[in-house]
């Protein structure tokens, strides 16, 4: 039972289909059986009871005669025809019995001979006699006697008020058993036909109805430490429950995607600003006592001092905490220093800036400067700094011979920036820690040049997203633009 | 044996009267049948007719009855020349009629009475055996079928009418083996002739009787002319008959009826059933009620 309940849809409601199916064919079989033995038995006494009215009459002037002979080729009238075909309408047996109750004649006279007792040779006769006895009046009827296999038409043969005999015709019951079976059989025919319809069409219909179901349960089989992709998901389009349901669970996978995707946002940010926090605590920390190493190193060399060792000692220490207060400037980034508002010229002396770089690599550039003459009101020093850092790597990225495309526009209430390449793309595994100060790949740089980008960005309150895949990497900033200020 | 002279000429002045018989044809010659044969095969009787017809050079009406009694009747009445009846009847009307011919079967001009039994019996060799059954006669005038099994009771000192348990007549010797057959009696008297002819045409009903006991012969069932009918027309059925044996298409009639022919016969072939009929006479038998 618990096996037969654990069974997917897909088994069980075409197996439900096919059941019911079953079951109606049966019982519109069965009521079919019973309604046609019914009017079997119906037709039977209908006809039996003319037979016996005629028989009846036509006896009498033999009884009256006592000719023995005349009434037996009467009896034996309705088998004449030679038919021993079981019918249910064809008689087993036809009897007159006399006064005394004694067989005067019977169709087999062998069971029933002349002149005894029927009871002797069928004890039916023993509980005939109460009906028998009671006909008075000419009619038929029709006596059935629970247990027994027959059924009895009993007919008085009265002729002017005088009761001269009865006539008692007996019919098998199991002579409807063949013409039942035969509707037994015909019936099952009619019924296979109509299951071999019935069953594919339930069958088919019931796995429709199924499919949706058991496909809906397997996508949500995918749902587990990630969410699946959206290309799995095969969920049936409908207006019914079904289809409700997977539009229900469409909007919660496209829900849980979006969850994730800003979980995700926010533990990057969160990663990058304590890097940025760290990096600016640290720069601090260095920056105070790095100027105090570089004043000491100055004041001692306005002193003079003629030794060769110490000067070439200092000077080596001193390249060496510029290079770190280089490094320290770079790590910090600033974006309180003031500048004039971004111009279309701007934009095109950074052009001028990467051209160089595109030539040495034999790039294709291809530039889009969607600004017009008015200025936008973002620092022009950073807005520069951003496009240069995303143009050189992009340079940087290609093969000689490459393509670079830079496209800036203001989108909406932000400026856009969109700097692509056709070079190698760069790998998830990169793609996690691109912003991170010093993650770079390369052999050259310091690795700062996106840290400084994504830093310059989030200070101007913007986004920048990179996608890379194969022969298409992209960049792309938006900048939010401030209040229209006249 | 005193060979009966034939009566010739119009003694008896056939002046008879209008006939009665249904659907009278102009000097027809009418021949009553009655059960003492195969009476049931209208194709051979239509042929037979054929035959005779061409013979007599006279159209021919077959008149058929259920009993004996009426074809007796239509012939004392006139209404017939000429019948085929059992030696019984005819004994008892011999004064009223002429001899034409008698058949032969297996060589003889004679018959028996079986005393026949369903198979199934096989204890009954005498109808001593049967006290108390129930008895199928075929005719109150047949001699076969009735006659002699009472004589055979009188002469054993059984009273007839008391004998069997229950008696009933067939009307026909076939009738009496199908009742036979059938379990309807225990047992019964038929005409050898026609159980032999049943035997071989109809072995499936013959075959469920037995015949337990046989009478001595009796002269076969005659061919007779009502006394009146001129001579010339019972000598011509007479030769027409006779003669039957002596053509092609008369011998295939004889086969159908399971004889070897027909003789002219001798009044003297009934004397046994003439002392029968002296010996039953005054003791009750069984009539028919009807």
């Amino acid at each position: 039972m618990r096996r037969l309940r654990d069974l997917s849809f897909k088994y069980k409601i075409p197996l439900r289909g096919v059941v019911l199916a079953l079951l109606t064919a049966l019982i519109v079989t069965a009521s079919m059986l019973y309604r046609e033995y019914e009017g079997l038995k119906q037709d039977l006494v209908t006809t039996s009871g003319h037979l016996a009215r005629v028989l009846a009459n036509t006896l009498v002037t033999p009884l009256v005669h006592d000719d023995v002979w005349r009434a037996y080729e009467i009896i034996n009238s309705p088998f004449a025809a030679g038919v021993k075909e079981a019918s249910p309408q064809t008689a087993e047996l036809i009897m007159i019995l006399d006064a005394n109750r004694r067989v005067y004649l019977a169709t087999n006279p062998r069971q029933y001979p002349m002149l005894t007792d029927p009871g002797r040779a069928n004890p039916d006769f023993y509980e005939l006699w109460q009906d028998i006895e009671g006909l008075r009046q000419p009619g038929t009827r029709v006596v059935e006697r629970a247990g027994s296999p027959k059924l009895y038409v009993v007919t008085p043969i009265i002729a002017d008020g005088i009761r001269l005999g009865t006539l008692v015709i007996g019919y098998s019951k199991d002579a409807f058993a063949p013409r039942v079976i035969g509707l037994a059989k015909g019936a099952a025919l009619a019924m296979l036909a109509a299951l071999a319809i019935l069953l594919p069409a339930s069958w088919y219909w019931a796995r429709r109805f199924a499919l949706p179901l058991t496909d809906l349960a397997q996508t949500m089989h995918l749902v587990r430490e990630t969410l699946p992709d959206p290309a799995d998901v095969k969920v049936y389009e409908s207006r019914d429950e079904i289809g409700q349901l997977g539009a229900a669970f469409k909007a919660m996978l496209k829900g849980l995607r979006e969850k994730e995707a800003l979980e995700k946002e926010v533990v990057f940010s969160e990663r990058l600003a304590a890097i940025g926090r760290l990096a600016a605590g640290a720069a601090h920390e260095i920056n105070n006592p790095l100027g105090g190493m570089l004043n000491a190193i100055s004041t001692f060399k306005q002193h003079g001092n003629e030794d060769p060792l110490t000067v070439r000692t200092l000077s080596l220490i001193e390249r060496g905490l510029l290079q770190i207060k280089d490094t320290m400037s770079a790590l910090l980034v600033e974006a309180k220093v003031k500048s004039h508002p971004l111009s279309r010229q701007d934009v095109e002396d950074t052009r001028t800036l990467v051209l160089a770089d595109a030539h040495r690599k034999a790039a294709t550039l291809d530039w889009e400067n969607g600004l017009d003459e008015r200025p936008v009101a973002l620092p022009s020093t950073h807005v520069r700094q951003v496009l240069i850092n995303l143009m050189l790597n992009a340079i940087e990225a290609v093969e000689p011979g490459g393509r670079v495309g830079c496209r800036i526009a203001p989108e909406g209430g932000s400026l856009a920036i969109v700097v692509t390449n056709d070079g190698g793309y760069i790998p998830q595994e990169r793609m996690e820690v691109l912003f991170e100060p010093f993650a770079t790949g390369r052999e050259s740089g310091h690795g700062l040049g996106l840290w400084v980008t994504w830093q310059l960005v989030h200070q101007l309150g913007g986004t920048i997203i990179a996608q890379s895949e194969p022969g298409n990497t992209s960049f792309t900033v938006a900048l939010p633009l401030p209040e229209e200020t006249p | 044996m005193k060979r009966r002279e034939l009566l010739l000429g119009g003694a008896a002045a056939a002046a008879f009267g209008a006939l009665a018989s249904e659907k009278p044809e102009k000097g027809a010659a009418r021949i009553g049948l009655s059960p003492v044969f195969v009476d049931d095969q209208l194709a051979f009787l239509t042929n037979w007719r054929s035959y005779l017809e061409q013979a007599l050079e006279r159209p021919v009406q077959f008149v058929q009855r259920r009993s004996y009694r009426e074809i007796m009747d239509l012939l004392l009445e006139q209404r017939l020349e000429f019948a085929w009846i059992c030696g019984y009847p005819y004994v008892r009307n011999r004064a009223e009629l002429q001899l034409v011919a008698v058949p032969v079967s297996e060589g003889r001009p004679t018959y028996h009475s079986y005393l026949l039994v369903p198979a199934t019996d096989r204890g009954t060799n005498s109808i001593l055996d049967l006290r108390g059954k129930v008895f199928a006669f075929s005719d109150p005038d047949s001699n076969s079928g009735f006659l002699y099994p009472n004589y055979e009771l009188v002469s054993l000192a059984e009273p007839p009418d008391r004998f069997f348990g229950k008696t009933f007549f067939t009307w026909a010797h076939r009738n009496t083996v199908e009742a036979i057959a059938a379990g309807l009696a225990h047992g019964g008297a038929v005409d050898s002739y026609v159980w032999e002819t049943l035997r071989r045409y109809r072995p499936e009903t013959a075959a469920h009787t037995r015949v337990a006991a046989r009478s001595p012969e009796f002269g076969h069932t005659p061919f007779v002319a009502r006394r009146g009918v001129p001579s010339r027309d019972w000598l011509a059925l007479q030769r027409a008959l006779t003669g039957m044996r002596d053509s092609p298409s008369g011998r295939a009639l004889l086969e159908k009826l399971n004889l070897d022919g027909f003789v002219p016969g001798a009044d003297s072939l009934y004397e046994g059933i003439a002392r029968m009929m002296a010996a039953v006479k005054g003791v009750a038998l069984h009539a028919p009620t009807a």
